[in-house]
């Protein structure tokens, strides 16, 4: 399948911790597999600690790219935090970009401490709305309390993205990329993340 | 399946750039690996101790850069093939053994000797951005730097062979861009390690005699950059005659690619890509600037292969050549290169009108209020030891009330001195210069100084470069404290191993160096504490303060997340008993011990426990001094 914007930049993003790095490598095999040639740039190190992370994918048909995807050269963002996906839209936005992104905050320490107010999530999902192409907000948070594991709300995200059809990724070659990531007792739950976050946007 | 098994010829794999690295290593016959963890270089040792659990090679965490430089010179005097890695800070540790590595040479027993240093450019997990390319020239020994994934597995393979035709070890430059990034690469078959070390007593291999040795380096050098000359790693893309050529390295390459991509100016620019920076291959060079009129420079961090370049054009000038990067202004002089940098040079120079993302759009983003973009500063974790150690060294210095002056070192602890941290280390500068600052504050008493000097000095920290500090606060009689953050990992690089922890890199069983027993025998006066106990803490620093002469007090409990990883529990339920909690009022465990994992919940007004990230440590109920906050042990 050739792309209709080559490379296809897809910025994956969050907080450290929330599995943002393990999701990067599953989307970039998914698309290898397919035959796709992806680089990922990530920075690692202090940025675990409760900061921002992001990963970039380039994706391409032609050639291999470099890590760092110029500004506002991003097709797909897919956060898991409202605050990370309009922080990488001021980088990476323009009129064209397709956003995917977790509604729930999770609250920097400075908002914890009460330095600073978190944002109003209502200007928030409006300036992330007004700045894309299309959205969609899914909260995985809350879809992974029902599933009693916070942790795989980075795989009802992928659900979610694959149903958006904002990248060239069917269910079933997510399934298949599950399989080789997760062991087989793993695998029920993470099938069922992967199908609740579908169907928020289904 | 893993990177490190034997692979039919020409597999195709997706790897991180040092896993490349450490994959080349390999294919290389590598047999000796040493290195001290430093982002971003760690993954090379992580790696390649992965490979040791099941090729026949040796891989270790080294007490420092320098032992590790020296272990992996051992090894290519020995006639097998070795590395060692290190961030760039760590080529500074290294640098006086491997300054003389360079003057004599590897000995005749076939080794090769590769130190892979990886840069940091824009410091993104770094105290700085010092470019250690300029060390290779101030150590005598020749330069290599790859452009891609591919070519980082290519050149480590390479260099091994250069290093063991010339008998000299070879700097490989990594960056973060490419030791964290990941791509497909080509790899080949394992070769099967099978070199023996060998000894030759019967010479001395020794720097002294310095001046002929210098004579022959440089003579050597001038060999390499005529092997330079033809190397693989340095080419020419564009068109014959190009109005504008930029000159890169490493980084360079693929931003420089994107940037013409971008513009679509492919046909009227050039990229000239050098892969063997030092010396340079000055024939292949002039070759290309002859064909063009202007240079752009597209490096990182500082302007080292511009200045090679000018270098070569004072003693052979070319005329009206003009020449941009670094020097003119038009790519920053600090900072990493990116697509970013280059399109703004290009578009300035070839006065082409360059918006990403249209006007409209970039006026919608100039209009979000900035308060909607929000930073999100860096923290502790949820159960850190380290929060509790500050949290009771500020409060003993407080109630000492001498105005204590704190030294700091290199760790997890750093985030002390973060917006979010407690902004208690006065100074802070490289790994164990804290403990030398303390040492030495502590010996102006004779010129009025009278505050009491604490040092806060991590475990790994204090094996790597804190030891001689301390022996030299003995031995001169200094007046200090050194708070030793026992948590048993090198946790802030990725929780590595160290001398202290009782295992070694390839996760056996090792002797533990006892830091207590250590600082004991030098004759300091030791004490050991649990941080988590606050109060207890609190009265031992605050009774340590009243003595003299060098003491030393560890602060000893592991790292939350190493714990968790091991143990998978939870130590204690906690909860809020809300009629005790003063919430907004007080707010203690939110605004001034700063858990993440405690909040202030707007409805009800009192304090929060967010159930996801709360590891059930329990140090809340310590702090909190209306004991609203209530730990129950967990497990029975």
């Amino acid at each position: 399948m050739s792309l209709q914007v080559d490379p296809l930049n897809i910025i994956i993003c969050g907080v450290g911790g929330q599995g943002n790095i393990l999701l990067s490598r599953m989307v970039g095999r998914i698309l290898i597999q397919k035959g796709y040639l992806v680089d990922i740039g990530e920075t690692f190190g202090a940025a675990q600690r409760g900061g921002s992370v992001f990963s970039s994918l380039r994706v391409s048909r032609r050639k291999n790219h470099g890590p760092l995807i110029p500004e506002g050269k991003g097709q797909v963002i897919l956060s898991l935090e409202p605050l990370e996906a309009l922080r990488m839209i001021s980088v990476f936005g323009n009129p064209e970009v397709l956003t995917v992104y977790n509604t729930q905050p999770v609250y920097p320490v400075g908002v914890l401490s009460r330095r600073f107010s978190y944002p109003d999530l209502d200007q928030l999902g409006a300036a992330i709305r007004n700045l894309s192409r299309a959205c969609w907000a899914v909260n995985a948070t809350q879809l992974a309390m029902e599933l009693d594991s916070p942790i795989v709300a980075n795989i009802i995200m992928l659900g979610a993205l694959t149903a958006c059809g904002a990248i060239p990724v069917t269910m079933d070659e997510v399934k298949v990329e599950m399989g080789n990531t997760f062991p087989a007792s793993k695998m029920g739950l993470n099938l069922r993340a992967l199908d609740s976050g579908y169907h928020a946007i289904r | 399946m893993s990177i490190f098994d034997q692979k039919p010829q020409s597999t195709i794999e997706f790897v991180m750039g040092n896993q490349a690295i450490a994959r080349g290593a390999l294919e290389a016959g590598v047999q000796f690996a040493t290195g001290y963890p430093g982002t971003p270089s760690s993954e090379i040792i992580e790696n390649l101790a992965e490979a040791a659990q099941r090729l026949k090679i040796h891989a270790e965490w080294s007490t420092n850069e320098k032992v590790a430089a020296e272990g992996a010179a051992a090894a290519a005097f020995a006639g097998l093939r070795s590395l060692v890695a290190m961030k760039n800070a760590g080529l500074s540790v290294a640098l006086d053994f491997l300054t003389h590595l360079s003057y004599t040479g590897l000995g005749d027993r076939g080794g090769a000797m590769l130190a892979v240093v990886c840069d940091d450019p824009n410091a993104h997990s770094s105290g700085d951005e010092t470019d250690s390319r300029w060390l290779a020239q101030f150590a005598s020994t020749p330069l290599v730097e790859a452009s891609s994934i591919q070519e980082a597995r290519d050149i480590t393979k390479w260099a091994f062979d250069l290093s063991e035709e010339f008998k000299c070890f070879v700097l490989l430059r990594g960056y973060t861009r490419l030791c964290h990034a990941s791509s497909t690469i080509r790899m080949d078959e394992l070769p099967p390690f099978d070199r023996k070390a060998k000894s030759d007593s019967s010479i001395s291999i020794n720097p002294y005699l310095g001046m002929p040795h210098h004579a022959a380096v440089l003579e050597k050098l001038e060999k390499i950059r005529d092997r330079f000359e033809s190397s693989a790693f340095n080419f020419y893309e564009g068109p014959e005659n190009p109005e504008l050529l930029i000159v890169c390295g490493g980084s360079g390459r693929p931003c420089a690619q994107e940037a013409l991509e971008t513009l679509d100016i492919q046909h009227r620019v050039g990229i000239l890509k050098v892969g063997t920076l030092w010396p340079l291959p000055r024939r292949f060079v002039r070759k290309h600037l002859l064909q063009t009129r202007s240079l752009l420079f597209a490096e990182e961090v500082d302007p080292f292969l511009e200045h090679q370049v000018k270098e070569m054009l004072a003693d052979d000038p070319i005329a009206g050549l003009l020449i941009y990067g670094k020097g003119s202004g038009h790519i920053p002089a600090y900072g990493e290169i990116t697509p970013d940098r280059v399109l703004t040079a290009l578009s300035g120079l070839l006065k082409m009108e360059y918006e990403p993302r249209g006007a409209t759009y970039r006026k919608m983003l100039s209009d979000l209020s900035p308060e909607l973009i929000l930073s999100r500063g860096l923290t502790w974790c949820p159960g850190c030891p380290h929060r509790a150690s500050f949290w009771a060294i500020g409060r003993a210095i407080k109630a000492d009330g001498r105005d204590g002056y704190i030294t700091g070192d290199i760790g997890c602890y750093t985030l002390d001195v973060f917006p979010e941290g407690k902004g208690q280390m006065n100074l802070l500068h490289a790994m164990g210069s804290g403990t030398g600052l303390a040492a030495g504050f502590g010996q102006l008493k004779p010129f009025g100084y009278t505050q009491p000097v604490v040092n806060i000095c991590g475990d790994s920290t204090f094996f790597h470069a804190a030891i001689p500090a301390l022996v030299n606060a003995v031995y001169n009689q200094s007046d200090m404290v050194l708070v030793l953050l026992d948590n048993a990992a090198t946790a802030m690089t990725g929780f590595q191993s160290h001398p202290g922890t009782g295992f070694n890199a390839v996760g056996k069983p090792a002797q533990r160096i006892d830091a207590e027993k250590l600082c004991t025998s030098m004759g300091c006066k030791v004490a050991v504490s649990d941080p988590f106990d606050i109060r207890g803490t609190v009265k031992t620093i605050r009774g340590i303060l009243q003595e003299e002469g060098v003491r030393v007090l560890i602060l000893r409990r592991n790292c939350e997340i190493v714990r968790m990883k091991r143990q998978r529990t939870r130590p204690f339920a906690i909860r809020i008993e809300e009629q005790k909690c003063k919430g907004e009022e007080c707010a203690i465990c939110s605004s001034e011990f700063r858990c993440p994992a405690l909040y202030q919940d707007d409805k009800s007004g009192k304090t929060r426990i967010k159930k996801d990230i709360c590891c059930g440590c329990g140090v809340c109920a310590e702090i909190c001094p209306f004991k609203a906050i209530v730990r129950e042990e967990m497990g029975s």
